[in-house]
């Protein structure tokens, strides 16, 4: 027995060993990543971001070269803080603070110490950089605007966060990622492939040598350049144009979808957000609460459609046959039903045939044109639900599906919803009458009016609205070349479109007529509510326009929207002339009609309701 | 004639061909850890690969010599040994060279030899002689004594040179005597002394002697013929002697790095600050070598292709941790291929112990198998972070001169006992 203490001493120790080593090395490992190997350092070699043209190949961004002093905590070493940071241009507490966020981070992975240091700082610090382990300068690219126009389709880039270095591999802390607009939709497409290169190190992190002499390296692959379809001319003038005013403008080329336009007004220049003052300047512009200038309102600000919902109004009457384009109604000023309160209609009264009742915008017509749509059907659920689809088929209460990377669905009621709103089923079509002059509960973009014109300019189908015009030579997505059929036949748009002609020659656009193009539009007035402090008030009417020209081959479709701009045909209507005029004929013949535009400002209507003092509307 | 032709396969060739392969795999191992650039010139004996190829090629001669020498002479001249080796020790004291903090060198020239790596082989040569005398019997008190006292003044000695690793090895011959006829008593206190010790450090003396006391109360009232009460008190007060003692002896006798190595064995520090400066300073070793030993996966990186061990994240990788490179380079496969190998040679030394004729033989044989396998089991131990960090070296793996001949003349010298096994002297 005393033989055997020994031998099962043995065996037990060796047993052990092995079910230690395996779960050493088999079952608690991780995967062998080279990039998770701490005695390896990664150098990345960072390629050409991608450039941006515009339509007709003007250069929108390049790049401008950038230093970043990066730190590594725990390889950092004793040192002279002092003239560090001096030479960085910072002080002990900074330096402090940051140095501890990059060891909370992690301290065997670089972190950011210093971003986007001047020429004349990089020149400085190189030479004495050797002295601080555990410090190095990385090299990147830095985006170089060429113009200060389209600030929020450009979009902008910044270093990735630790979500999207979770969510993705490929970042690293450090990286630049676009975070807004193109940069962001196209972000693979212009930010290319980083290259690596594997250099063995040793624990006081000298390096060694290319890692098994480089067989795993990588070069860079560049970004590729990209054309937008944004005319920067013509996205110049419309910036122009909405100085001091508030809301958005998105042009839309009808036969193809591309955006030629999309203001946002106010915007800013791209250039605040590159360099070492990009935090600075982005928090001021994200904490302007009233302007938001970062929000893009031609894609986000959602409002009623207004009066030029009205030509969807008569085309989904045409469809169902509830009216045909000799219908003619007799306007009393006011629309009267079910002993209620009438609806008002400022048209002038009298005998309204569809076409003057769009010239004039006869509110009347357009109510009974709806009533008798939704009548049509056993009950006014299922009424809704034909008419809701007819609606939807225009783009309407959905995302429209553009390349940006933002958006909003806006609303289209069906007939369910209203059955929510009143569960016996006691509504009718007059009780949601207001729907028929694009006041009710329906709910747009500028987008949405933009894209609904182009698809009244095109006599029943629009395609996708987008910015990409090309990617380095290739195709782009063919979602954005299929055809999307509205559910109106062609030949109901040919009286609307005369009516939305007649706008301009007799009616509300009269006095905004080009010479020498046939413009078809529609004003619209959108009402206008915020809530403050919990109180609701209602403020100025947002101004709203929709046109799309030469009428026998529209070329431009427009909506603009001026936030508190009153009737649509003061500030929008304006703008709209001017805009189809600069892209048309790329000059301006009616400079009073500029002069006005760019003299006259919404500023003071926008402090009205924060001043605290009590104040009038329309 | 006969004697003549068998001269050769006398010798047990199974340990001689598993020594030669830890010693084969041991340099490829050095090597890889210790190399530096492109490329390797063999014979740059400025280069610790290259000066262990050399320390090999000695170590052959080295063997032809031990081999050569009559069996009778160890066994005969094992005192003098002995004490010429205890002498080494000493002398230490007026001529050592400090490293690491260990007196435990001589420094001759550009060579430097540790005598305690030779000790082991005189102790066990002493112990053997001693015990195989046929006026020793291990069962009694006094002889007990005397073999304690031959084993302990080179381990006493040792301690002295700040050397705390070696002198743990010295409780190898534990198994040698237990094996011999020493009363299981010690076998049960040795077990209660690291159960207690363990318990004392982990949960507080007083927790330990408390419920060693309730353990020890049960046993005696539900056993059904009653042990003698003296006998059970005296149980008790030792326990609580022993937990008290070993409390006082980590806190008071203990050095702050070998304090802290246990502290964070046992994991006994909560606070997370403290913990994380500790095991900065203590256990970047540990941390390292684990790392690297995980990193291998299944079949490792491949020979020369580890990156940890090619950027040197594990410091001292070619002495103690070099079970680590192995680890690294090649994987589980490699990392077990290496411990099959030891534990074939140390059942393979039991073996031919037990079949020894002379007693001497037979303890000398269990001493050498003792000794390796204490190496084996606290390095690699260690270096997988399954026991505190203790600096002692991998037989025939680790580099060093001195190691390496003290192992190689410990199992030689029992190879060549063992070639004599029919005792025809």
């Amino acid at each position: 027995m005393r033989q055997l203490l020994l031998f099962i001493s043995i065996i037990v120790v060796g047993l052990v060993f092995i079910f230690r080593l395996f779960y050493l090395q088999v079952y608690n490992a991780n995967h062998y990543d080279l990039f998770e190997d701490p005695a390896i350092r990664k150098v990345y070699d960072y390629p050409k971001r991608g450039f941006v043209f515009d339509r007709n190949g003007e250069l929108l961004v390049s790049n401008q070269p950038s230093y970043d002093v990066m730190v590594i905590p725990r390889e950092v070493k004793p040192l002279d803080t002092l003239e560090f940071c001096s030479l960085l241009k910072i002080d002990k507490d900074q330096f402090i603070k940051t140095y501890n966020k990059a060891y909370h981070y992690s301290p065997r992975l670089p972190s950011v110490f210093v971003s986007h240091l001047s020429k004349e700082d990089y020149a400085v610090l190189q030479e004495k950089m050797r002295k601080y382990e555990g410090f190095y300068i990385q090299k990147r690219s830095l985006r170089d605007y060429q113009t200060s126009i389209g600030a929020n389709v450009l979009g902008f880039i910044a270093e990735v966060n630790q979500g999207q270095i979770e969510k993705n591999p490929y970042y690293k802390m450090g990286d630049l990622i676009g975070k807004q607009g193109v940069e962001l939709s196209y972000e693979k497409e212009l930010r290319g492939v980083k290259g690596v290169k594997f250099i063995q190190k040793d624990r006081f992190n000298r390096d060694l040598g290319p890692y098994k002499n480089g067989k795993f390296d990588t070069v860079p692959v560049p970004g590729k350049d990209i054309a937008i379809t944004i005319d920067a001319k013509l996205q110049a003038y419309g910036e122009k144009l909405m100085v001091n005013k508030r809301g958005g403008i998105v042009a839309i080329e009808p036969k193809t979808g591309e955006i030629l336009a999309l203001v946002s007004a106010p915007s800013y220049n791209p250039n605040l957000l590159v360099g070492r003052q990009r935090s600075k300047n982005y928090n001021k512009l994200y904490n302007d609460s009233i302007y938001l200038p970062l929000i893009d309102k031609g894609l986000l600000r959602v409002h009623e459609p207004g009066s030029p919902f009205k030509a969807l109004v008569a085309l989904a009457a045409l469809q169902e046959n509830v009216i045909t384009p000799d219908y003619t109604i007799t306007c009393v000023g006011a629309y009267h039903y079910g002993g209620r309160r009438p609806m008002g209609c400022h048209c002038g009264g009298g005998r309204r045939s569809l076409i003057k009742s769009i010239a004039r915008s006869c509110n009347s017509y357009f109510a009974t044109a709806f009533r008798r749509s939704l009548d049509k059907y056993d009950n006014a659920s299922m009424g809704m639900d034909v008419w809701s689809n007819h609606m939807k088929s225009f783009g309407l209460g959905q995302y429209l599906g553009t390349d940006l990377p933002i958006g909003k669905k806006g609303n289209m009621p069906n007939g369910a919803y209203y059955d929510k709103w009143y569960p016996d089923f006691r509504w009718g079509a007059t009780t949601i009458i207001s729907n028929s002059i694009g006041q009710g509960e329906i709910l747009t973009t500028p987008i949405h009016m933009a894209n609904f014109t182009a698809a009244i300019a095109n006599k029943g189908y629009y395609y996708t609205p987008h910015i990409i015009k090309s990617i380095s030579n290739q195709d782009i997505n063919k979602d954005f070349v299929t055809k999307h059929n509205t559910t109106i036949n062609e030949e109901h748009f040919d009286p609307i479109i005369e009516g939305l002609f007649d706008v301009y020659e007799n009616g509300t656009a009269r006095f905004l007529k080009v010479p020498g193009i046939e413009i078809c539009g529609k004003t619209g007035t959108s009402e206008n509510f915020i809530k403050i402090n919990g109180e609701r008030m209602q403020l100025q009417d947002h101004s709203i326009f929709v046109a799309f020209a030469p009428k026998d081959d529209p070329k431009i479709a427009i909506a603009v929207l001026v936030e508190n701009g009153h009737y649509g045909s003061i500030y929008a209507g304006r703008i709209t002339s001017l805009m189809i005029e600069q892209y048309l004929k790329g000059s301006i013949t009616r400079k009073d009609l500029e002069n006005w535009i760019l003299t006259h400002s919404l500023e003071e209507e926008y402090l009205k309701p924060y001043s605290g003092k009590p104040f009038t509307i329309n | 004639m006969q004697r003549e032709t068998n001269r050769y396969f006398k010798f047990d060739w199974i340990t001689i061909i598993l020594f030669l392969l830890l010693v084969a795999y041991g340099w490829l191992n050095i090597l890889s850890a210790s190399h530096t650039g492109q490329t390797i010139d063999y014979l740059d004996f400025s280069q610790p690969y290259g000066k262990q190829l050399m320390f090999i090629f000695l170590t052959f001669a080295l063997i032809v010599v031990i081999l050569a020498i009559d069996t009778k002479f160890y066994e005969r001249f094992a005192s003098l040994i002995y004490i010429v080796s205890l002498l080494s020790l000493v002398g230490l004291f007026i001529f050592g060279k400090n490293v690491n903090g260990a007196t435990s060198w001589y420094a001759f020239g550009g060579m430097t030899i540790q005598p305690s790596e030779f000790a082991k082989t005189a102790t066990a040569l002493a112990v053997a002689k001693y015990i195989s005398d046929l006026h020793t019997d291990i069962k009694t008190f006094k002889d007990q004594i005397r073999t304690f006292i031959v084993i302990a003044i080179p381990a006493f000695l040792i301690l002295l040179q700040n050397d705390a690793g070696s002198t743990i090895v010295y409780a190898a011959f534990f198994f040698v005597l237990y094996r011999e006829g020493l009363p299981k008593i010690y076998l049960t206190i040795g077990i209660l002394l690291v159960l207690i010790a363990i318990l004392a450090l982990k949960f507080g003396a007083l927790a330990t002697s408390l419920g060693a006391t309730t353990l020890i109360l049960t046993y005696h009232f539900t056993r059904k013929r009653k042990p003698a009460f003296y006998n059970t008190l005296f149980t008790i007060i030792i326990c609580g002697i022993l937990a008290f003692g070993i409390k006082f002896f980590y806190s008071n006798i203990l050095q702050p790095h070998q304090q802290n190595r246990i502290t964070l064995w046992l994991r006994l520090e909560k606070d997370p600050v403290k913990l994380e400066r500790m095991k900065k300073r203590e256990a970047y070793n540990l941390i390292q070598s684990e790392q690297a030993i995980s990193s291998g996966g299944w079949t490792g990186k491949g020979f020369l292709e580890g990156t940890r061990t090619t950027g040197k994240f594990v410091p001292e990788q070619h002495t103690d941790y070099i079970f680590s490179t192995v680890g690294e380079e090649w994987g589980f496969a490699g990392s077990v291929f290496v411990i099959l190998l030891f534990v074939l040679l140390l059942l393979r030394i039991l073996h031919l112990s037990e079949l020894q004729k002379s007693q001497f033989s037979r303890v000398y044989g269990y001493s050498v198998a003792a000794i390796m396998f204490i190496h084996f089991m606290i390095n690699i131990g260690m270096v997988m972070g399954l026991i505190p960090t203790i600096g002692i070296p991998l037989p025939f793996f680790s580099y060093g001169g001195s190691g390496l001949w003290g192992f190689t003349i410990l199992l030689f010298i029992f190879i060549k006992l063992d070639s004599n096994r029919i005792n025809e002297w």
